[in-house]
């Protein structure tokens, strides 16, 4: 509650001088549309989010949609390099970019737990705002609610989105070949580590900051340019190692990676080491993996080192012609174990 | 088990616990160097849960990886000359 | 990264694997104790370099593998209590007790909170002072000191929310309990370098004069077990039986003084059952007398009273065997089968570092057929 003391006596009603999310907040009435009217609609700025209907009516040219939703609640809520905001708009960009698409629009639902301060809900709104500026979509419906205090962790976000597929021919596992090479986009382990680093318990400074960042452009360029992209997956929760299993168990493949190919900073390597990580599970959120034919491996890493993003780009693999669909690793000691997928999700060791 | 990694010193404290900071390749930690009481800023220490345990000795390190070069040496030569780089594991 | 790096120099490995090839002219069965080791191994593909006639054999270095069900169900209990924080490594999160883990009791609603180090959960015992904060006090002699300053300092700001579950384990007496099992077919010991860090490794001497078995103690990069490896095969193929160290850059022979004090003057060992294997004399560790107040065991002894424990393993498990390094995991018949990480029958496949969920994670049952499917290595 604010500390003001100056009592409008004319207004019974509390006004967003409140200073925290109440339960009132999702209620559909007065006080829900004070929120829309002054945090979402100045953020996200846009002809049919300020029309405030029911959902929005978009034109669209001939051609394939893609279409897709994410829901986030990373905990802290702000983390070195981002937020969950951030998070939000880049996670569902990027599901787009590897659809092949060019993102368009996007909806944001929001989930709120009484008590969350309004401060912290502006600071999300406006990070997501920069975010969809910076990507060229834009946020044109949403949703708000409210629930108990101790019922919600802060906020949930889940963003829904549509863009336009670029490519006649699909990006997906089922077109990934024998002999393709694999592409990662970038280093290893940022986003995971950052996340970390801010967390009770395992707290560390250092210059690791989350790759939270948009990748459609780097993968439009890939598009335009004439290579055949067979396949394209963001690398997220469980890492490299887990996108890697997905694609080769939908795709039926085998494939082998190298180690001493794979890239990962020398801060991310001291915080594995000390923390008994694995990188290659660790999450990651402006980092892709792309496989192409092997005559167009070089011209497509060209491509992806132009770009920011993906300027850490390198050819980390290959997929085999192999009865055994797994994926295998070259270690950097020459010998050659199984990376497989984890059961749940990577905890620190200390043994 | 007990994984303890090698990490050079920033800075000592002094408080109860000597909590120092600790770098790990530029990933910073805050770590009790109580149990080194020896050990200088700029020393390696090994950090097992957030203790340093011992201080490398570093011109014993550095006499292993003398060792490892002379092997390798040997071992390239010692092999078939057809050998590139990243030669195979018999 | 400084010192780590140049332990995983391939050429030197290399060079090392053809200098074990070189000196082994007979087979040998050695183990390694600590389960780091197990990890490095299987994660470089260590045995992969290694002559057939060397066998090697992990041994029970795996405290969380080790820790008896009756104290996991202890945890678990301190765990589910509202007013306690209970603090815990992620290696134990996942280890089966008779009917739950931290995990279950974490999603059903415990209050359980992963640390790196005993000193996070001493700043939750400060910042909380209306809750009791538990730790699991689980590892070796590496681990324990520590818990044993985490102690004094909880003394010295005169905390009365702090207490330890101690699960501390001693490897001298557990590599007794192998020496001196029947069938045992060890031969050579790997010693657990960060252990010896600690403790120096005057211990062994008495084990190696004793048994006539080679000890080296060794570190955890590659070319640290490789170097050990080597060392120990050099005194088998010779008829010796002394302690070597391999791990100069660490260990010292009389160790870490300062944490040998500090264990004498905190814990006393005390007898302890080491799961799958069965009880081995004083081969834990326990709270002195003096500092009773930070024993979580004695604190919350009539809450835990109830606690009825149904000690027993599931009759098919063999982690006993897998521990003493009388089995392979991928020789058990439930091995990927009937027991794999996401329902196991013991703590080997859960832990990261136990012998069976290594060779789980890193090598499928299918890979053990040897040749065959590795045939098409360039």
């Amino acid at each position: 509650m604010s500390d003001d003391h100056s009592l409008e006596l004319s207004c019974p009603l509390p006004t967003l001088r409140q200073q925290t999310i109440a339960l009132a907040h999702g209620g559909g009435g007065r006080l829900m549309q004070e929120l829309i009217r002054q945090t979402f609609l100045p953020a996200f700025d846009n002809a049919w989010l300020a029309q405030l209907h029911d959902g929005a009516v978009l034109p669209v040219d001939g051609g394939q949609l893609a279409f897709t939703t994410d829901s986030y609640v990373v905990q802290p809520l702000f983390f070195p390099g981002g937020d969950i905001g951030r998070l939000a708009v880049y996670g569902t960009v990027n599901d787009l970019a590897m659809c092949g698409a060019k993102p368009l629009y996007l909806s944001a639902g929001f989930i709120l737990e009484e008590g969350l301060p309004l401060e912290t809900l502006m600071r999300v709104v406006t990070s997501m705002a920069e975010a969809a500026q910076a990507a060229g979509v834009a946020v044109v419906t949403g949703d708000t609610k409210v629930v108990d205090r101790g019922k919600g962790d802060g906020m949930f976000i889940n963003t829904a989105g549509v863009g336009l597929v670029l490519q006649e021919a699909a990006v997906a596992p089922q077109r990934v070949r024998s002999g393709d090479a694999i592409l990662l986009s970038g280093d290893l382990g940022r986003h995971g580590l950052a996340v970390l680093s801010v967390r009770e318990g395992l707290a560390f400074a250092g210059d690791i900051r989350s790759d939270s960042a948009p990748v459609h452009t780097v993968v439009e360029d890939l598009l335009s340019s004439g290579i055949e992209v067979h396949c394209l997956r963001d690398l997220t929760r469980g890492g490299l190692a887990s996108a890697l299993n997905e694609i080769a168990a939908a795709a039926r493949v085998a494939m082998a990676v190298d180690e001493r190919a794979i890239p990962v900073s020398e801060p991310v390597r001291g915080a594995c080491e000390l923390l008994g990580l694995d990188p290659l599970y660790v999450a990651n959120e402006g980092r892709f993996v792309a496989f192409v034919p092997e005559s167009e491996a070089y011209k497509a890493l060209t491509i992806m080192r132009r770009h920011e993003v993906s300027q850490g780009a390198a050819i980390i693999g290959r997929v085999m012609d192999s009865e055994e669909r797994a994926v295998v690793l070259m270690t950097v000691l020459g010998t050659k174990r199984f990376l497989d997928l984890l059961s749940g999700e990577q905890l620190p060791r200390i043994c | 088990m007990c994984l303890a990694v090698p990490g050079r010193i920033v800075s000592v404290g002094d408080d109860a616990l000597k909590t120092g900071k600790v770098s790990f390749g530029g990933m910073i930690k805050d770590v009790s160097l109580a149990l080194v009481p020896e050990a200088r800023v700029g020393d390696y220490v090994m950090v097992h849960v957030g203790f340093a345990i011992s201080t490398v000795d570093e011109g014993a390190a550095l006499r292993s990886i003398e060792l490892f070069k002379a092997m390798t040496a040997r071992n390239r030569s010692d092999t078939a000359p057809a050998e590139g780089e990243g030669g195979t594991t018999p | 990264m400084k010192y780590v790096d140049e332990f995983r120099d391939r050429g030197a490995a290399e060079a090392m694997a053809n200098a074990i090839r070189r000196s082994v002219t007979r087979p040998w069965t050695l183990m390694e104790v600590c389960g780091g080791q197990t990890h490095a191994i299987v994660r470089f593909g260590l045995d992969e370099l290694l002559p057939e006639k060397l066998t090697l054999v992990h041994g029970p270095g795996c405290p969380v593998c080790v820790t008896p069900v009756g104290l996991i169900d202890q945890a678990v209990a301190l765990a589910s209590w509202p007013h306690v924080i209970f603090c815990t490594f992620g290696d134990m999160l996942r280890v089966p007790g008779s009917r739950r883990s931290l995990f279950d009791a974490k999603a059903a609603g415990g209050d359980v909170r992963l640390v790196y180090s005993p000193l996070d959960a001493l700043a939750l015992a400060r910042s909380h002072p209306d809750r009791e904060i538990v730790c699991f006090a689980v590892g070796f002699e590496t681990t324990a000191p520590a818990y044993a300053m985490a102690v004094k300092e909880a003394a010295r700001l005169r905390l009365s929310n702090f207490s330890l579950l101690v699960a501390h384990v001693l490897v001298p007496p557990a590599m007794e309990a192998i020496l001196s099992a029947p069938g045992n077919r060890v031969q050579g010991f790997l010693a657990a370098g960060h252990v010896c860090t600690v403790m120096g490794y005057t211990q062994y001497e008495l084990l190696a004069a004793q048994y006539r078995v080679p000890i080296v103690v060794t570190g955890f990069e590659p070319l640290d077990i490789l170097e050990g490896i080597l060392m120990l095969v050099r005194q088998l193929e010779e008829g010796r039986a002394e302690v070597e160290n391999q791990y100069v850059r660490s260990v010292r022979r009389q160790g870490n003084e300062a944490a040998t004090a500090l264990l004498a003057e905190v814990f006393e060992p005390s007898p302890r059952a080491w799961r799958g294997i069965g009880e081995i004399p004083a081969s834990g560790l326990r709270l002195k007398p003096a500092y009773a107040a930070y024993d979580a065991a004695l604190k919350f002894q009539r809450e835990l009273a109830q606690t009825t424990g149904n000690t027993e393993e599931d009759p098919e498990c063999r982690s006993g065997l897998v521990l003493q390094g009388l089995l392979k995991p991928t020789e058990c018949p439930a091995f990927g089968v009937r027991c794999t990480p996401e329902r196991p029958l013991g703590a080997p496949m859960v832990s990261s570092e136990g012998a069976c969920a290594a060779y789980y994670r890193y090598r499928k049952p299918a890979m053990h057929e040897t040749s065959g499917s590795r045939e098409d290595e360039r």
